[in-house]
């Protein structure tokens, strides 16, 4: 996913002389393409966050669209406040990449388990928060990002996913704010997917051949309300997964917007919900991601498509 | 024309009366840079109240927005809003509240927690720098401040990339919020430390206004290393019983201590 977001920001960027990409000392082998053929936009700051964050903000004062790119916790917890202050208060133009979301860099520890931060980050004003399913979503979000101004967040694996549209015979064109993905349809059961959770989401209704639909949430906030409550009036129940601490993460925003469009009576019917991720914990085990993911129970399970 | 020293003057006397009606904080870090704003607004900036977004301008950001009453006077006097706008102050409803807000006109950023106006300003002057404009970015920080690390960032960073259009200023009043700077963490010698990361380094008193004229027009040079002036300042400067007194960073005026301090003021 990181190859297609820099290959993407390169295409952007010819067009698009606003773009402006900084790094802290991080995405070697990555993006150095952006380097070399845009030096006077590119800059690598150092290993300082803090200072990243308020550089943004003050380039895209100066009319810039500000890419900052670091990992997982970097470019989010470790300036959480410039990110609140400096870029959302005064809502200027800064997008915040991170990678290796979730436990994509699951050997390295909890210093890199990136599992608090779309819980952080969407409860502040102004920003748009995106986590990217697969490749083509990813390149989708970058082009999106483009042209948008104003603050988002986007959260990106690491390297390798599987195109996982494409494997299911669909395309994702250009994407609009908030936009939700079909990617199987099929029976009285969705899963709703956040981020990289995607390909193994796809891979265990097709290997279990289960009846269920899936659909990827690529935007985490905001999240198209008609078009979420025409998905769920089709269905009796809701699995949501993600790689994210259960509270506050990409579950919770569901569940908040159904019973605020079930309050409004916008949504009728209310369905069965089970909320998939990590159950508050930190784990210090080493092991692969899918290891990692298993010890924390980011799993889907048979009986869950059980009425 | 008006001199730098009474627009200073005026600069207090308006900061008093805001401080005093809204039973308000902070007079003493206002009143100690009062004479930094007074020259710089008065004598330095390329500025127009009247087009406060021009793209020409130079870029002054206070990043100890909680001093934000002497420049709320000093943009008030200068035209950028009405100064009667500034009976408002701290008070239900209105946009000028106890922090610098970006919301008010001449106002770049907000700022109240410390430590974040210098990267901000980094990124202006990177900006300048890649756009190959003339104009400066001034940066207006307290002492106590200096204990943020992000400020250690960009002190860092600066001198690397060479922004030489940025210009740092220490409001240097030896106070911080528990005490004397020099007792909660001693910041000396805060020139050598300066020089040591490759700034252009002055220290000056902070209330002179002919050294604060000379140094400002002497940081207009083409020495790529960015810029750095102390300013050694008294807390409370200007009305004798607020002069270098902790209690001055908390306490809001009696009707007495008002009508002395304004007595001294008019002085």
């Amino acid at each position: 996913m990181r190859t297609a977001f820099i290959k993407e920001l390169i295409e952007e960027a010819k067009s698009n002389k606003s773009i402006f990409l900084i790094v802290a000392d991080l995405g070697f082998s990555v993006v150095e393409p952006f380097a070399e053929q845009f030096p006077d936009r590119f800059l690598n700051v150092g290993i300082a966050e803090q200072n990243m964050a308020g550089i943004a903000s003050g380039l895209a004062m100066e009319g810039y669209n500000v890419y900052i790119y670091s990992i997982g916790n970097f470019p989010t917890l470790r300036c959480m406040e410039q990110i609140r202050y400096d870029i959302c208060y005064h809502n200027v133009n800064v997008k915040i990449i991170a990678v290796g979301g979730g436990y994509a860099y699951a050997s390295l520890g909890a210093s890199h388990h990136a599992t608090e931060e779309i819980g952080m980050l969407r409860t502040i004003p102004n920003i748009t928060v995106c986590a990217p399913g697969d490749p083509e979503e990813m390149r989708a979000i970058t082009r999106f990002t483009s042209s948008y101004h104003g603050p988002c967040y986007i959260r990106i694996g690491k390297a390798g996913e599987p195109e996982v549209h494409k494997k299911n015979n669909k395309s994702v064109p250009d994407i609009k704010s908030g936009e939700i993905l079909n990617v199987k349809s099929g029976g009285n059961v969705a899963v709703f997917s956040s981020g990289a959770m995607l390909d193994y989401s796809a891979n265990f209704i097709s290997n279990n051949n289960i009846n269920a639909s899936l659909y990827s949430f690529p935007f985490i906030k905001p999240i198209d309300k008609n078009q979420l409550v025409d998905i769920i009036q089709k269905y009796n129940k809701i699995i949501t997964i993600e790689e994210h601490q259960l509270n506050g993460g990409f579950g919770s925003a569901i569940l908040e917007l159904i019973n605020d469009l079930k309050e409004s009576n916008t949504l009728t019917s209310y369905p069965e919900i089970k909320r998939v991720g990590i159950n508050n914990s930190f784990y210090s085990t080493a092991g692969t991601q899918e290891y990692l993911r298993q010890l924390a129970g980011i799993e889907l399970k048979l009986d869950f498509f059980e009425m | 024309m008006q001199t730098s020293a009474d627009f200073a003057r005026e600069i207090r006397k308006t900061t008093l009366n805001m401080v005093f009606n809204a039973k308000a904080s902070h007079i003493g870090g206002a009143f100690s840079m009062a004479d930094i704003l007074s020259v710089l607004y008065n004598d330095i900036l390329k500025i127009d109240p009247l087009q406060p977004e021009n793209e020409t301008r130079d870029r002054f950001l206070l990043s100890k927005g909680h001093a934000c009453t002497s420049l709320y006077a000093t943009l008030g006097l200068k035209g950028f809003f009405d100064i009667k706008e500034l009976d408002t102050y701290a008070t239900d409803g209105s946009k000028y509240l106890s922090h610098t807000s970006h919301y008010i006109s001449g106002v770049e950023i907000s700022a109240g927690s410390l430590g974040h106006a210098l990267p901000v300003a980094c990124g202006l002057a990177i900006a300048s720098q890649k756009k190959q404009k003339t104009w400066k970015t001034y940066c207006l920080l307290s002492d106590g401040e200096l204990n943020e690390g992000s400020n250690w960032e960009s002190i860092l960073l600066a001198p690397q990339l060479k922004l030489k259009n940025l210009i740092l200023i220490i409001d240097y009043n030896k106070i911080q919020s528990f005490g004397f700077v020099k007792d909660v963490i001693d910041i000396e010698p805060l020139s050598k430390k300066f020089e040591a990361f490759n700034w252009e380094t002055y220290e000056i008193d902070g209330h002179n206004h002919e050294e604060l004229l000379k140094t400002f027009k002497a940081c207009d040079n083409q020495n790529q290393k960015p810029k750095v002036i102390i300013c050694n300042t008294i807390k409370g400067k200007g009305v004798s019983f607020m002069e270098n007194k902790l209690l001055w960073h908390y306490k809001s005026p009696s009707q007495e201590e008002y009508n002395q301090a304004l007595e001294e003021l008019n002085y």
